[in-house]
């Protein structure tokens, strides 16, 4: 029973193959049938995507959007897990700041834009501040539960062995919650590349989000409007795929066992 | 730390002392007794076995004497000095998933020795991991080793910082019966090699007769000593001779489980 159960290798790549070639026919026979000016059928969308390789300034948006989020997210980490830390370590700290935290955590990113352009101009700096945004509640979130959920029994040891309270976060509460960091930070980074699009469509004149608006009004240009759209997608899952790796590392691995 | 020498005290090889202590929770905003008047003195070197019904306060009597809790009433003296919190001079060992699971072997049994130097720390990992049989795991982490392994593993990193007392609640109660046995024999070993106090926590009367010079057999909540039994069998005990099981059913008895079984 268990051979029908597990699927071949062949089977691995040819369902999903199958389903992505249904749905692009769909696609494709959609825009046939209703015979639409406005929307690309996948053969344009290709031909779109050849276009912008072949012009070069594919290249400079993808490492602009990469370098926004870089720099957002890593500040975001950089603040987030401290500060995350230090609020899971002392729940008074917590209890003051936690409501404030709250109500700001679930105002999206993009009704921060006004104020990003007021603080930073019309530029990068506004860009990176959405994304900053975006990704350091999460984060933080992530620590404060993290530092929470560590088992009394390992702070209990690191006490009794002697260490100080900054050797006990650094050296026991940390990697104790670095599984649950790791989820968050993954989180992050992926609302990190939703953001960084948004943003890029209201703030700045390069990266994909910008060249997804400018293709739109620059002659209504939905062939390439599509296909840097398709390249988000395909980026945001590389970058997803990435940041998996990390969780196999030997030392965070026995915190994601019971996923695998 | 008695510093005078020469003189034979009369409390030389006193280690540890409870002198009338309590011990008090609030719940509920009452106070719940869980420990009451309990004195004991145990030597140097000495193989202690606590035991008494489940709940009773076995745990928390270890916590006051390892530091982690400071009990209402009296105090917990070791080397003549009152003990104000946990120390690296007496560890604890827990029941289960005291290990680091972050860290390998080598990285636990080398956790409480960030101070010695490289070479130090290095002979030092060496050598408990051979006392408690992982050689070959020195690179594994936790969730690869058997629950066996990781009591092991958490007495070498006990071991490692030179502790004069250890305290182990329940360290074998999580195992199943055969791997329990072959570590009482492996701690048994450890114990003669290194002579270190051993205050060791247990529901089982087996364990307790099997590996202590004296049994304290505790009362039900609030709990009390209620016996202090010496076993004088020398090590290796046989556990089917007639004194062993004499010492078994005498305990069973006191513990009341030999009419309730």
């Amino acid at each position: 029973m268990k051979a029908f159960n597990q699927p071949g290798r062949w089977e691995k790549f040819f369902w999903p193959l199958l389903a992505a070639t249904l749905l692009l026919s769909l696609w494709h026979y959609s825009v046939l049938w209703t015979a639409t000016q406005v929307f690309p059928s996948p053969l344009s969308v290709e031909k779109g995507l050849a276009e912008l390789l072949r012009e070069h300034v594919l290249w400079s948006d993808i490492a602009d959007s990469l370098r926004r989020v870089a720099l957002g997210f890593g500040t975001a980490a950089a603040l987030g897990i401290p500060l995350g830390l230090m609020l899971g370590w002392y729940p008074s700290a917590n209890q003051v700041l936690n409501p404030v935290l709250q109500i700001l955590r679930p105002i999206s990113p993009i009704a921060w834009v006004p104020i990003a352009i007021v603080l930073f101009g019309v530029g990068d700096h506004a860009a990176v501040f959405l994304v900053f945004l975006g990704a350091f509640f999460p984060i933080m979130v992530a620590c404060t539960g993290g530092v929470s959920t560590v088992p009394s029994i390992f702070r209990r040891a690191g006490r009794n062995f002697g260490l100080s309270t900054a050797q006990i976060l650094a050296r026991v509460v940390f990697p104790a919650a670095l599984p649950q960091i790791l989820v968050g930070l993954r989180m992050a980074l992926g609302i990190s590349w939703l953001v960084v699009v948004a943003a890029e469509m209201i703030a700045v004149d390069s990266g994909l989000g910008y060249l997804v608006i400018d293709s739109r009004n620059s002659g209504k240009r939905y062939d390439l409007v599509v296909a840097a759209m398709l390249l988000i997608g395909l980026i945001g899952l590389a970058l997803d795929i990435g940041f998996r790796r990390l969780e196999r590392i030997k030392s965070v691995r026995w915190g994601f066992d019971h996923e695998s | 730390m008695a510093t005078e020498t020469g003189m034979s005290l009369p409390v030389r090889d006193l280690k540890l002392r409870m002198e009338r202590v309590g011990m008090a929770f609030e719940r509920d905003g009452k106070s719940v007794s869980v420990l009451e008047d309990i004195n004991l003195d145990v030597s140097d070197g000495e193989f202690i076995c606590l035991v008494g019904p489940s709940g009773c306060g076995k745990s928390t009597l270890l916590n006051l004497m390892g530091g982690f809790l400071v009990p209402t009433q009296g105090s917990v003296i070791i080397d003549n000095q009152i003990i104000r919190g946990p120390d690296p001079r007496r560890i604890l060992v827990f029941q289960e998933r005291g290990v680091f699971p972050w860290l390998t072997v080598e990285g636990n049994i080398g956790f409480g020795l960030a101070k010695l130097s490289r070479a130090e720390r290095r002979e030092r990992i060496d050598h408990y991991v051979q006392m408690v049989r992982l050689q070959g795991f020195e690179h594994t982490f936790p969730s690869d080793l058997s629950g066996g392994m990781q009591q092991r593993l958490q007495v070498a990193r006990a071991l490692a910082v030179n502790p004069d007392v250890l305290y182990l609640d329940e360290p074998f109660g999580a195992l199943d019966s055969s791997t329990r046995l072959i570590l009482r024999g492996e701690l048994l070993r450890i114990w003669q090699r290194e002579r270190r106090t051993i205050i060791f926590v247990t529901h089982d009367v087996d364990e307790a007769v099997q590996l202590a010079d004296r049994v304290v057999v505790l009362s039900a909540r609030p709990a009390k000593i209620q016996n202090v039994l010496t076993i004088d069998i020398p090590h290796p005990r046989n556990i089917s001779s007639a004194r062993y099981l004499e010492h078994r059913d005498d305990l069973l008895k006191r513990i009341g489980l030999a009419y309730t079984a």
